[in-house]
């Protein structure tokens, strides 16, 4: 067979046209991600949920590789002119959306305007607590939602002679475990990942304790961190001792250690919960998980933990039309069944009190209980100052400023105190960095 | 007769100057001059608001101790890197130079690794030298020795050394390697002949005879090391711990990428460019002198 050149052409631009020909009639709605496996396969099967629930408006996903990747692809993108309309952004860079008003169209607004129903009351404090105005204005659609809970591993409970029924409530009691578990696991007797959003940020909301000035941030960007509290010190301090003799074993700044759970080697791994489809995959040995850990003697505790995850940020300057379209799509994820469905299928944490609610009489919780630790500890006192959430501009540096202290406490080249102080005046260097670009 | 072409007009040249022109400005010359411009600005990520400030990120910038020291950790490591894959390399090219069975395969072989990504570089040896489940670091436990590059900076100091040097390994010993063959044979022969043996043969006349190419080495690796590298150590320690292996490349990274400082991130960007064009500057100016073409 042969194709002259002229043909070739003809048949490339009508396949071109062929291809764009159905968008034209439909809305397109860019919605860039970062989920990998088993959550991206969610995020596409919505998406065609939602196109096939409707013929104006087609959302498309996009992975654009991790929560940092993303979210610098969408500030590159906003740069250049063309940013997505739905940008899926993870906690800590909450307050980098939030400071770039002009760059952002917040949800609450932007439901209004397109005249959907909207009631930010429906949906969960302790999840929405975290993306919203003081005001209580939201600012951002809560998406994947997490927290912090701790993993442990019943065959080694038995081996070391504990209760696999009772697991420890405290940190005392956690670190006693800890020493017996060595006996059967003598690299690791607890581990965190994450190791500042565990055993700091958690930390803190768990007991109550400000980790820094105007509400965490919330009131203002001229806050200032108080991590070098008692509180604070007195965990680090225990952390160093027991790495000595690796009753704690250090596992790493992100969740590349969590393996250490899944293979055996670390007993008690606190983690997030979304953790949880991993673990049930991988792990070899009965296995559950609870509410963190506390300090008894500290009043108030324990109060509420927060969440980890990502919101959905919608972004500026798109026009009224493409609006409703993810105005439309917010509703169709905020579904009552929608949510049920996501939430025991997939781990995800719902974010409507409706939801949370019907899963709850359904008598889903009794044979999944590791599905509710996360949402009795997020729901386990009204959210106060202290615990309601994060907002550090920069937070994704600080963070690695913090562990950069934390390891340098580890190794013993310094104590607890020297680390955090330093923590404390670093990480206020960089909320200054960040409040220098803001306020220009 | 003397036979001579004259172009005439000067429009010639210069067309068939253009496209090399023309990529060095699009690619060199105006991301540097972005750079600097952007090295006086204070801008928020989104570029919302922009600020001239003349040289205020470079005030903050060296008022800062941790910047000295991402200066003191580079220097470590490109140093490290450096001798060890220019010495391994050498010894490598001599050995494989010789006439022995299956020399073409060797070759192949040792070129291999070149052809491997900075980042899956870096992945791989994380893979073999990780704490708890890497291959080696099992081997090193059982045999009794603690290996912990997520707390020791020592350790993990080592990792990204091994894994930078062993992916330029490749490139110097190809290079070794064609200098080696161009040496004549028959010095040589006539050293060999005069009763000097392998090894002196190898100070005496080998390696002054190899010294164009080891310095060209030592400026492409010096490069190298000082910007290629930052795909290994993002995979490997992400500058940890506790910024026992940040460079000044990955600070340039981790500032203007996570941070969202791009103006800072662009000074350390041209303070680097400095750094390399000096360092490039003086191995022209003095290292070559003792070079023997």
């Amino acid at each position: 067979m042969k194709f002259d050149r002229r043909s070739l052409l003809g048949a490339a631009v009508l396949a071109a046209s062929l291809g764009v020909a159905p968008a034209q009639a439909q809305t397109e709605i860019q919605w860039w991600h970062a989920m990998t496996g088993a959550n991206n396969d969610v995020i596409v099967r919505l998406a065609e949920e939602f196109n096939a629930s409707q013929k104006d408006y087609k959302v498309v996903p996009a992975y654009k590789g991790s929560y940092a990747d993303t979210l610098n692809a969408g500030i590159a993108a906003f740069r250049a002119g063309n940013a997505p309309h739905i940008l899926q952004v993870f906690e800590v860079g909450t307050a980098t959306m939030m400071g770039a008003r002009g760059a952002i169209k917040p949800v609450q607004d932007m439901m209004k305007e397109a005249g959907e129903t909207f009631d930010p009351k429906a949906y969960l404090p302790a999840i929405t607590g975290y993306y919203s105005t003081t005001k209580g204005e939201m600012l951002s659609f809560p998406f994947n939602s997490s927290s912090a809970v701790m993993w442990f591993n019943k065959d080694k409970f038995r081996q070391a002679g504990l209760n696999p029924d009772q697991p420890p409530k405290t940190w005392p009691e956690v670190f006693e475990a800890a020493k017996k578990l060595k006996a059967v696991s003598p690299t690791c007797g607890f581990s965190t990942a994450w190791i500042t959003w565990v055993n700091i940020e958690q930390l803190g909301a768990w007991h109550n304790t400000p980790l820094g000035t105007k509400a965490n941030g919330m009131d203002g960007f001229d806050t200032q961190f108080q991590i070098n509290g008692p509180l604070f010190v007195r965990h680090l301090q225990n952390l160093i001792d027991l790495q000595k003799d690796k009753t704690f074993d250090y596992s790493g700044r992100t969740n590349t250690g969590e393996g250490r759970f899944t293979s055996g080697e670390c007993p008690i791994f606190m983690t997030s919960s979304a953790f949880f489809g991993n673990v049930k995959a991988n792990a070899k040995f009965e296995w559950g998980n609870t509410v963190l850990p506390y300090y008894p003697d500290v009043a108030g505790a324990p109060q509420n933990s927060i969440i980890g995850g990502a919101s959905l940020w919608v972004m500026g300057g798109k026009k009224v039309d493409e609006y409703k379209g993810v105005a439309k799509f917010f509703t169709f994820l905020s579904n009552v069944d929608r949510q049920v469905k996501l939430h025991t299928e997939s781990g995800y944490l719902p974010i409507t009190k409706a939801a949370y609610e019907k899963v709850k009489a359904s008598g889903f919780y009794t044979q999944n209980p590791h599905l509710e630790t996360p949402l009795l500890q997020l729901n386990n006192k009204e959210p106060t100052d202290n615990s309601r959430g994060l907002r550090f501009g920069g937070l994704v540096q600080i963070r690695d400023v913090w562990a950069e202290e934390v390891e340098g406490a580890l190794t013993g080249k310094k104590s607890a105190k020297e680390a955090l102080d330093a923590a404390v005046s670093r990480g206020n260097d960089m909320l200054r960095q960040f409040e220098r670009t803001v306020s220009r | 007769m003397e036979k001579r072409v004259v172009f005439n007009g000067r429009l010639l040249p210069y067309l068939l100057l253009a496209p090399q022109l023309l990529i060095t400005v699009v690619f060199f010359y105006w991301p540097a001059g972005q750079a600097v411009l952007q090295s006086f600005l204070v801008q928020d990520a989104f570029g919302l608001s922009t600020e001239f400030v003349w040289f205020e990120n470079y005030q903050v910038l060296f008022s800062k101790p941790e910047y000295y020291k991402s200066m003191v950790t580079t220097a470590i490591f490109s140093s490290l890197v450096a001798f060890f894959s220019l010495s391994i390399a050498l010894l490598l090219a001599v050995q494989a130079d010789r006439h022995i069975k299956f020399a073409a395969g060797y070759k192949t072989l040792l070129i291999w690794p070149y052809a491997v990504a900075p980042a899956v570089a870096g992945v791989l040896w994380l893979f073999m030298f990780q704490p708890s489940l890497g291959i080696i670091s099992q081997t090193m436990r059982v045999a009794g020795f603690e290996w912990n590059p997520l707390l020791r900076q020592d350790h993990a100091m080592t990792l990204v050394v091994m894994s930078a040097t062993w992916k330029q390994i490749s490139y110097n010993f190809l290079f070794f390697l064609a200098g080696l063959q161009a040496i004549p044979k028959s010095v040589i022969e006539a050293a060999a002949i005069d009763g000097a043996r392998p090894a002196r043969r190898f100070w005496t006349i080998i390696f002054p005879l190899l010294s164009p190419t080891t310095f060209f080495l030592l400026v492409v690796n010096i490069v190298y090391v000082f910007f290629d590298t930052f795909g290994i150590i993002d995979a490997a320690t992400q500058g940890g711990p506790a910024k026992g292996t940040e460079t000044m490349v990955y600070k340039v990274y981790s500032d203007g990428r996570s941070g969202g400082d791009l103006g800072g991130s662009a000074a350390q960007s041209v303070v680097l460019m400095v750094i390399v064009i000096l360092l490039t500057a003086i191995q022209f100016r003095y290292v070559e002198r003792k070079v023997q073409y």
